[in-house]
C-alpha cells in the first residue's frame, strides 16, 4: 500500500485532506476495492449464514406448523441445562477430545512427512511426492472412510490376518471404538497438516540451519532452536484447518465409531436431515460454533502471531 | 491519592462520549431493533400452511396430462430385479410402452430422504423424481396429508383392481389407495449367523444374552426400533401408550451393551461379512443373502412377534412425467411383472397370482413356497402392524423416547 505514493495536494490546488475513511478511499481506492471481494465473501458464506443460524435456533415450531421466530432461548436450556433428553455437553466433549487428539496425531505423522519433502527430497521428486499427499483427495473422503471400514472390520483383510498369527484374540476389535474415530479424521485430515507445515519449512533459509551449525549447535539443538520456531506458522495453520474440521466431523464417527462414539456433528446431522429439527440443529450448531471460536481464539492469543503474513 | 475519586477513575479507564459516538451508537440500536423486527418476522413455512393453498380438480388434471417418454424413478437399493447391471422388468416396460426408465437407488432410509426433499416439496418444487417408495410411517403420512403427493387415477389402474392382494388394497394409512400403491410389504424380525452364533435364536430375548455382547446390531430408524421395544416387552404397538414407549426404551437400553450398532441399510453386510452375528432384520434382506450364498444367515420370526410394514409407490407433486408413472404402476400389477421383480426381491409380494407365475414360469418352486413371501395365516397370526401416529406430537414424543438409545 505504501508503494503507491498518494497524489500530492499542492499539484491539484486542493486543501490538505483530513485523515478520514472517505478521503483514504478516494485517494487510493485500489487496496479497498479488492478488499471488497473478500468482504463480500464473507459476508454472504460467514456472517449471513452465523446470524441465520442463530436466527433459527430461536425459533420454535415443527416441520408441520412451520418454525416462527419466538425468541425462544428455552431450546438452549432444554438441549444443555439439567434434565435434558440427551447429553449434549458428552457429544460435545466427545468431538472436542476426538478433534484436539487427531490434531496431534497428524501433526507427528504430518511433520516428519512435510520434513521429508522439503529438506531430503531431490528438487525434482518434490512436486511428485506433494502430489501423493493430495492424491487421496480425488476420492470422495465418504467412500475412502467407508474403505476403512471394510478393512478394519472383524472379518475383514487386517483383523483376519492378526488373528492368523496370533498376534490378537478372537475379542479384539478396531471399529466402533474412540481409536478408530480419532484415526479415521486424522486420515482423513492429514493433508491439511502436511501442504502448510511444508510451506513454512520450504520458506526456512538454509543459511539458518548452517550458522546454526557453525555455532556449533547439534542437529536436535538445531531442529528444536532453529527449524522449529520458524515453522509455528504452519502448524498454527495446520491445527485450524484439521482441528475446527474434525470437531465437526460426523462422517467417521457414524461409520467408523459404535454406540459410544457420538458426537455433536452427529446430532446437528440428525436433527437436520432426519427428525427436522431446524431449531435444534442451528441451535447444537450455534454452541459448537461459539465453543470453537472460544478454543481458537484463547489458542490465538498464546500461541499465534500477531504478524498476519507469518501465517501465509 | 488520600481518597478514591470515583470520578477520577472512570476518567481514567473509560473513553468519554462524544456527541458523534452518541449518535453512532443511536444508529447501531436502531439497526438492531430494525433487524431484530426483521428477524420477528422471518420464519420456515411449515407443510400443513402449504397444503391448504393448494386445491387440485383431480379429473382434471389427469385429463389434461401429457404423455411423456421417460419416467425418474426413486427406489431402495437391491429392491427390483437385476441382472448384470440392468433390470429386466423395468426393459419390459420400455419395450412395451416406449417410455426411458431412470432407475436411482437413492432411499436409505425414509426419514433422512424425506427431510431431504422436504424444502422443495414445501416450496412446490419438482423434486427430479416421478415416483418414489416409502414405508407405511409417518412420513408417509405426513406427505398424504400435506399435499405432496398426486392422487391417483384409478381409472388408469384396471390391473391393481384386477391382481392387488386384499392387504394392500384400502390400507389405514391410506383409505382407498387413492394416494399410493404398495410396491412391497416385508416382515421386520431378527436374523442370525448360524456358524458364528453360540446357540440358537428363537426371539427378542436373545438380544440381551451376554453371549452375543458386541454382536447384536440394531435398526438407526426409529419406527423400526421402537416397534422391536415394544413386541419385546409384549405390547401390541397399535394400541401402545407413551408409558408402553418408555419402558420399550428402557428394554432397548438394556440391549445397548451387547449393541455394536445401530445401522440403516448397511445391516445386512455387517452380518453377512460376519462382523455382527444377530441383527434386527428385513425379511427379504435375509433371503437375497441367502440366495447369494451367505447360507449360514437365518431369519428368524421372533417367538415375541413380528412387524410387518408396506413400502409405497407415491407420484410427488410437481412430478414431469405423471401419466409414465401411472402406467409403470399398473403394469407393475400383472402376475408376469410382480413375479419377476419378487423373485429377485424375496419379500411379500402384493400380486397372489404371481405365485403360479414364480412357480411354473420361472420355475423357482423355493420362493414361490416361501410363508414369508406368500404368507399363510400362522404367519399373520404373529405379525403386528406399526402405529399410525396421528399427529406430529405424537410422534414426536416417540422420537424424543427412542432417540436417546442411539444417541449415546
Amino acid at each position: 500500500m505504501t508503494t503507491l505514493a498518494p497524489r500530492a495536494p499542492a499539484l491539484s490546488g486542493a486543501p490538505a485532506p483530513s485523515p478520514g475513511l472517505k478521503n483514504r478511499i478516494r485517494r487510493n481506492p485500489a487496496p479497498y476495492l479488492l478488499a471488497l471481494a473478500g468482504g463480500a465473501w464473507l459476508l454472504v458464506l460467514f456472517v449471513i449464514p452465523l446470524i441465520s443460524g442463530l436466527a433459527v435456533s430461536l425459533m420454535s415450531g415443527n416441520p408441520q406448523d412451520g418454525y416462527t421466530f419466538t425468541w425462544n432461548w428455552a431450546v438452549y436450556g432444554q438441549l444443555f441445562g439439567p434434565g435434558a433428553a440427551t447429553n449434549d455437553w458428552l457429544f460435545l466433549g466427545r468431538a472436542i477430545f476426538y478433534g484436539a487428539t487427531a490434531t496431534v496425531v497428524t501433526i507427528l505423522v504430518g511433520f516428519p512427512m512435510a520434513y521429508f519433502i522439503a529438506f531430503r527430497v531431490k528438487p525434482q521428486w518434490k512436486n511428485a511426492l506433494l502430489l501423493l499427499v493430495m492424491l487421496s483427495f480425488l476420492v470422495s473422503f465418504v467412500i475412502r472412510t467407508d474403505m476403512w471400514a471394510f478393512l478394519l472390520s472383524d472379518q475383514g483383510p487386517v483383523l483376519t490376518a492378526l488373528r492368523g498369527i496370533h498376534l490378537i484374540g478372537k475379542g479384539f476389535h478396531i471399529l466402533g471404538t474412540d481409536a478408530a474415530v480419532i484415526g479415521g479424521m486424522a486420515y482423513n485430515d492429514l493433508a491439511f497438516m502436511v501442504l502448510p507445515i511444508y510451506v513454512a519449512l520450504e520458506r526456512i533459509d538454509p543459511r539458518l540451519v548452517e550458522a546454526s551449525a557453525d555455532l556449533y549447535g547439534r542437529r536436535s539443538a538445531t531442529f528444536f532452536h532453529t527449524v522449529l520456531p520458524l515453522t509455528r506458522s504452519g502448524i498454527f495453520a495446520g491445527i485450524l484447518l484439521v482441528f475446527i474440521d474434525s470437531a465437526g466431523d460426523p462422517v467417521s464417527p457414524s461409520l467408523l465409531g459404535g454406540t459410544h462414539t457420538y458426537t455433536i456433528g452427529q446430532a446437528i446431522q440428525d436433527a437436520y436431515l432426519t427428525n427436522q429439527q431446524y431449531n435444534v440443529a442451528a441451535a447444537l450448531s450455534t454452541v459448537l460454533m461459539i465453543v470453537l471460536g472460544v478454543i481458537l481464539f484463547a489458542y490465538a492469543r498464546i500461541a499465534g502471531t500477531d504478524n498476519i503474513e507469518d501465517l501465509v | 491519592m488520600g481518597e478514591f475519586d470515583r470520578a477520577r477513575f472512570r476518567g481514567l479507564t473509560e473513553s468519554r462520549m462524544s456527541r458523534r459516538s452518541l449518535l453512532r451508537g443511536a444508529l447501531a440500536g436502531a439497526g438492531g431493533i430494525a433487524m431484530a423486527a426483521t428477524l420477528a418476522g422471518c420464519s420456515i413455512p411449515g407443510a400443513k400452511a402449504n397444503a391448504a393453498a393448494q386445491q387440485v380438480d383431480w379429473a382434471a388434471f389427469w385429463k389434461h396430462q401429457k404423455p411423456t417418454r421417460q419416467l425418474n424413478f426413486a427406489n431402495w437399493p437391491l429392491y427390483i430385479d437385476q441382472d448384470k447391471g440392468k433390470y429386466p422388468s423395468l426393459q419390459l416396460f420400455t419395450k412395451a410402452t416406449g417410455i426411458a426408465v431412470d432407475y436411482q437407488q437413492v432411499i436409505q432410509n425414509n426419514a433422512p430422504f424425506y427431510a431431504t426433499v422436504a424444502p422443495q416439496l414445501r416450496a412446490h418444487q419438482d423434486i427430479g423424481y416421478d415416483l418414489v417408495v416409502m414405508t407405511n410411517g409417518w412420513e408417509l403420512t405426513e406427505m398424504i396429508d400435506n399435499g405432496f403427493v398426486m392422487q391417483l387415477d384409478h381409472s388408469r389402474l384396471p390391473n391393481f383392481a384386477k391382481y392387488a392382494a386384499d392387504t394392500v388394497k384400502n390400507p389405514p394409512y391410506d383409505p382407498g389407495n387413492k394416494h399410493s400403491l404398495t410396491w412391497q410389504t416385508g416382515f421386520t424380525g431378527i436374523a442370525y449367523n448360524k456358524k458364528l452364533a453360540p446357540k440358537k435364536v428363537t426371539g427378542f430375548h436373545d438380544l440381551l444374552d451376554p453371549a452375543f455382547k458386541g454382536r447384536v446390531s440394531m435398526m438407526n430408524d426409529n419406527t423400526e426400533l421402537g416397534h422391536a421395544g415394544l413386541l419385546a416387552i409384549g405390547v401390541e404397538p397399535t394400541t401402545s401408550t407413551a408409558a408402553d414407549w418408555r419402558r420399550a426404551a428402557a428394554w432397548l437400553k438394556k440391549v445397548q451393551p451387547n449393541v455394536a450398532g445401530y445401522y440403516d441399510q448397511s445391516y445386512i453386510d455387517k452380518i453377512q461379512n460376519g462382523d455382527t452375528w444377530l441383527t434386527q432384520a428385513w425379511s427379504g434382506d435375509v433371503f437375497q443373502a441367502q440366495a447369494n450364498g451367505a447360507t449360514d444367515l437365518e431369519f428368524v420370526i421372533p417367538a415375541e412377534g413380528q412387524m410387518v410394514w408396506h413400502d409405497n409407490m407415491l407420484i410427488p407433486m410437481q412430478a414431469q412425467n405423471a401419466l409414465s408413472a401411472l402406467r409403470w404402476m399398473d403394469f407393475y400389477y400383472t402376475p408376469e411383472i410382480a413375479g419377476t421383480v419378487e423373485d429377485w426381491v424375496n419379500y411379500v409380494c402384493p400380486v397372489p397370482a404371481a405365485k403360479d407365475y414364480i412357480l411354473h414360469e420361472l420355475d423357482d418352486p423355493d420362493v414361490a413356497n416361501s410363508p414369508l413371501v406368500f404368507p399363510d395365516a400362522a404367519v399373520d397370526k404373529v405379525t403386528h402392524n406399526f402405529r399410525v401416529f396421528q399427529s406430529y406430537d405424537e410422534y414426536e414424543e416417540w422420537n424424543s423416547i427412542f432417540n436417546p438409545v442411539i444417541q449415546a
